[in-house]
C-alpha cells in the first residue's frame, strides 16, 4: 500500500545476515523487538540510509527513499527523518538550544521558530535551553535528542533503544514523555527495543526479529497473543489490553472498560475517561470450566479457547482464548489441560490473578 | 645578549616563513588528515608512511630531493617554469614549500588523531539532521577537532621556526629572503660572534619552551601522539 512504510533489506555483515521484508502502518509506534544481535539496529540504520543494503527498497507514504532496482538511493541528509540514537548523541560544542536548532535550521520544511518552545514544553526541557550537554543527566540528554529530532520536521521518527543506556529511574522519567509523543504525534515512529515493558507500553504495531529475520509482524494485541512465537518471546508471554478508566467503585477499586468486558484493579489516580494499557501475563491467568463462586480472584471473564500450544516450560501449555474479540493467554499445566479437556472451541472462565497497569 | 638589525630582520623573516607554512599546512594537511581518518582504502598505510617520512629522514635528504625536484631540470621546477613562476630554490616561496613538506606530519598527525577521536557517530547524527557531508564537516567535525587544529598549528609553526637543514639545502643564506634565525645563528658561531649567537639562541630556547609548555598544558594528548 502506498500510504504505508515498505522496507525490503538484504544485507550481510560478516557472519550476520539481515533479510527483512516489512510493511508497517504509516501511523503510530511500530516496535522492532528482539534479542540483541537480531538485526533491529541494522534494520533501523538501513531505513535511515546509514547502511546501504545492496538491493534494498524503502518507501514511506509513496515517497521512495531507496530503490536499488531503479538506482534510487536518497542520502540520509536528504531524507525527512528524525533519528534518536541509543546513547546520548548531542553535539558537545553546542548548547542545548543550538543542538535543537541544528536540524530545524537545515530542514527545508522546518517547523516555524516558535515550535522550539512547544517541543521543549512537550519534553519538559524548557529550563535547560541555555545549558551545555555535558551538564545534563542521561535522561535530560535523551529528551533533548528527541526534541532535536522532532524539530527537523521529520516524516518518520526512528528511535534506537533510546532508553537502553539509562537506569530504571531515568527510564521512568522518560516513558511518560514518549507516551505523550504517542498521543500527540501525527508521524509514524519506528522504535527499536529489547525491553518487553517498553513494547507493552508504547507499541501499536509489533515486529519480532530473530537472527536477522522477521518472525512476526502485526498489531500489538494480535501479535502478543500468538502461541507460535519462538521461545525467546514466549518466556514472557502475555497480552496487552487497551482500557478506559470508567471510575472508582466500592472497596477502593477502579473499574476499567475494554471492548469486550470490564476489569477491576486497585484504585487508580487517573481521572475517569483516561486510557490505560494493561498487561496480563499468561502465568497470571488460570482457567475453570464453571464460574468459580468462592474465589478470591476479582477478575473472572467468560472466554472461548481458540488454540493450545506447547511451551518451553516443562509440563505446561499455552492456551489462547478470546473474551469476545479480545485475545487472552493462559499458561496451565498439561495435566489440567487433559483433565479439563481444554481444546479449541471450549467455553471456559478465565481467572485473572494479576493485571499490570502500564502507566 | 644583543640583537642588531640583521638579527631582527632574520627574526621577522622566520616568523613570516613559519606563519606562511602554518597557513599552507592548514589548507593542505586538513584534507589529507580527514582522508586518512576516514578511508578504508589500502593506500592508507602508504600515504600515512609518506606523510611521516620527515619524522625520520635527515633534513638534508629531504632538502636534497626537493632541490633536485624544484630545480630547472626537476619535474616540479619545469612545472613552475612553465607556469611562469620561475624556479623555487633560493626564494622565499621555495622555502615555504620545502618547509611545509618537512613539517607535514606535525600538522597531519594531530589532526588525524582528532578526527579519528570524533568517530562516525556525530557525523551520522548530523546527517540525520539534514546536514550534507560538507556542512557536517564544517559545523561538526571542525569544531570537535579544534584541539587537533590548535596542536597542529602550534607544532607546525614551532617546527618551522626550528628547522635548519632543509633551509640550508633549499634556501641558502640570502638576507631578507632565506636567512632565517637558525641559519643566522650558524653564521654568528662561524664568525665567532658568540654574544649575538647567544641572543638568538636564547630567544629560540625561550620560544620553544613556551610553545611546548602551552601545548602540554592545553592539550597533552595531542603532543604525545606525534612523538
Amino acid at each position: 500500500m502506498s500510504g504505508d512504510i515498505c522496507a525490503h533489506f538484504r544485507l550481510e555483515r560478516g557472519d550476520f545476515r539481515l533479510d527483512i521484508d516489512l510493511e508497517l502502518p504509516a501511523r503510530g509506534i511500530a516496535v522492532l523487538f528482539g534479542p540483541s544481535g537480531s538485526g533491529k539496529t541494522t534494520c533501523l540504520r538501513a531505513m535511515a540510509g546509514l547502511e546501504r543494503a545492496p538491493d534494498g527498497f524503502f518507501s514511506i507514504a509513496g515517497e521512495v527513499w531507496q530503490d536499488e532496482a531503479s538506482g534510487v538511493f536518497v542520502p540520509t541528509h536528504r531524507r525527512a527523518l528524525g533519528y534518536v540514537f541509543q546513547e546520548a548523541s548531542l553535539f558537545p560544542h553546542l548548547s542545548v538550544e543550538r543542538n535543537m536548532e541544528f536540524g530545524q535550521r537545515r530542514a527545508t520544511n522546518a517547523a516555524p521558530h516558535g515550535e522550539l518552545d512547544t517541543v521543549a514544553d512537550l519534553l519538559g526541557i524548557r529550563a535547560l535551553l541555555k545549558r551545555r550537554p555535558d551538564s545534563l543527566s542521561g535522561g535530560e540528554r535523551q529528551r533533548v535528542a528527541i526534541a532535536r529530532a522532532l524539530l527537523a520536521a521529520p516524516r518518520l521518527l526512528l528511535m534506537d533503544e533510546p532508553l537502553a543506556a539509562l537506569d530504571l529511574k531515568r527510564k521512568r522519567e522518560i516513558l511518560p514523555y514518549l507516551e505523550r509523543l504517542h498521543d500527540e504525534l501525527a508521524i509514524p515512529v519506528i522504535y527499536v527495543s529489547h525491553a518487553p515493558d517498553e513494547v507493552a507500553r508504547l507499541a501499536d504495531h509489533l515486529v519480532l526479529l530473530e537472527e536477522g529475520r522477521v518472525v512476526a509482524s502485526g498489531p500489538l494485541c494480535d501479535t502478543l497473543a500468538r502461541t507460535d512465537l519462538p521461545p525467546a518471546f514466549a518466556d514472557d508471554a502475555g497480552v496487552v489490553i487497551e482500557t478506559t478508566l470508567s471510575g472508582n467503585v466500592a472497596d477502593n477499586l477502579s473499574q476499567l472498560e475494554f471492548a469486550d468486558g470490564t476489569l477491576h484493579v486497585g484504585r487508580r489516580p487517573e481521572v475517569p475517561g483516561s486510557r490505560l494499557r494493561c498487561r496480563i501475563h499468561a502465568r497470571d491467568v488460570s482457567v475453570a470450566l464453571e464460574r468459580p463462586r468462592a474465589s478470591s480472584i476479582v477478575n473472572i471473564l467468560p472466554a472461548t479457547v481458540s488454540a493450545v500450544a506447547a511451551t518451553d516450560t516443562p509440563g505446561h501449555v499455552l492456551v489462547q482464548m478470546r473474551v469476545g474479540g479480545t485475545p487472552l493467554l493462559a499458561r496451565i499445566t498439561e495435566r489440567s489441560q487433559r483433565e479439563l479437556e481444554i481444546a479449541p472451541g471450549r467455553t471456559v472462565w478465565a481467572q485473572i490473578k494479576g493485571v499490570a497497569l502500564l502507566a | 645578549m644583543t640583537m642588531d638589525n640583521a638579527d631582527l630582520r632574520a627574526v621577522w623573516l622566520t616568523l613570516q616563513l613559519a606563519g606562511a607554512v602554518t597557513v599552507l599546512l592548514l589548507l593542505v594537511g586538513t584534507p589529507i588528515a580527514w582522508w586518512l581518518s576516514r578511508t578504508r582504502s589500502r593506500a592508507k598505510g602508504a600515504v600515512g608512511a609518506v606523510v611521516a617520512l620527515p619524522l625520520v629522514l635527515p633534513p638534508t635528504v629531504i632538502g636534497f630531493y626537493l632541490l633536485v625536484a624544484m630545480g630547472p631540470k626537476g619535474p616540479f621546477g619545469q612545472l613552475t617554469e612553465a607556469l611562469g613562476l620561475g624556479v623555487l630554490p633560493f626564494t622565499f616561496a621555495g622555502l615555504v614549500v620545502a618547509s611545509a613538506i618537512y613539517s607535514l606530519p606535525f600538522m597531519v598527525q594531530p589532526l588525524q588523531n582528532a578526527f579519528e577521536t570524533i568517530g562516525e557517530r556525530p557525523l551520522e547524527v548530523a546527517a540525520t539532521l539534514r546536514a550534507s557531508p560538507w556542512d557536517a564537516f564544517w559545523s561538526v567535525a571542525v569544531p570537535l577537532a579544534r584541539p587537533g587544529f590548535v596542536s597542529g598549528a602550534i607544532l607546525s609553526f614551532a617546527h618551522t621556526v626550528g628547522e635548519f637543514g632543509v633551509v640550508l639545502m633549499i634556501g641558502g643564506n640570502i638576507p631578507d629572503k632565506t636567512r632565517v634565525v637558525s641559519v643566522l645563528i650558524y653564521d654568528h658561531v662561524e664568525a665567532l660572534e658568540y654574544m649575538q649567537a647567544h641572543g638568538l639562541a636564547g630567544a629560540m630556547l625561550a620560544f620553544s619552551f613556551i610553545v611546548l609548555l602551552t601545548l602540554y598544558t592545553l592539550n597533552p594528548r595531542a603532543v604525545r601522539n606525534v612523538s
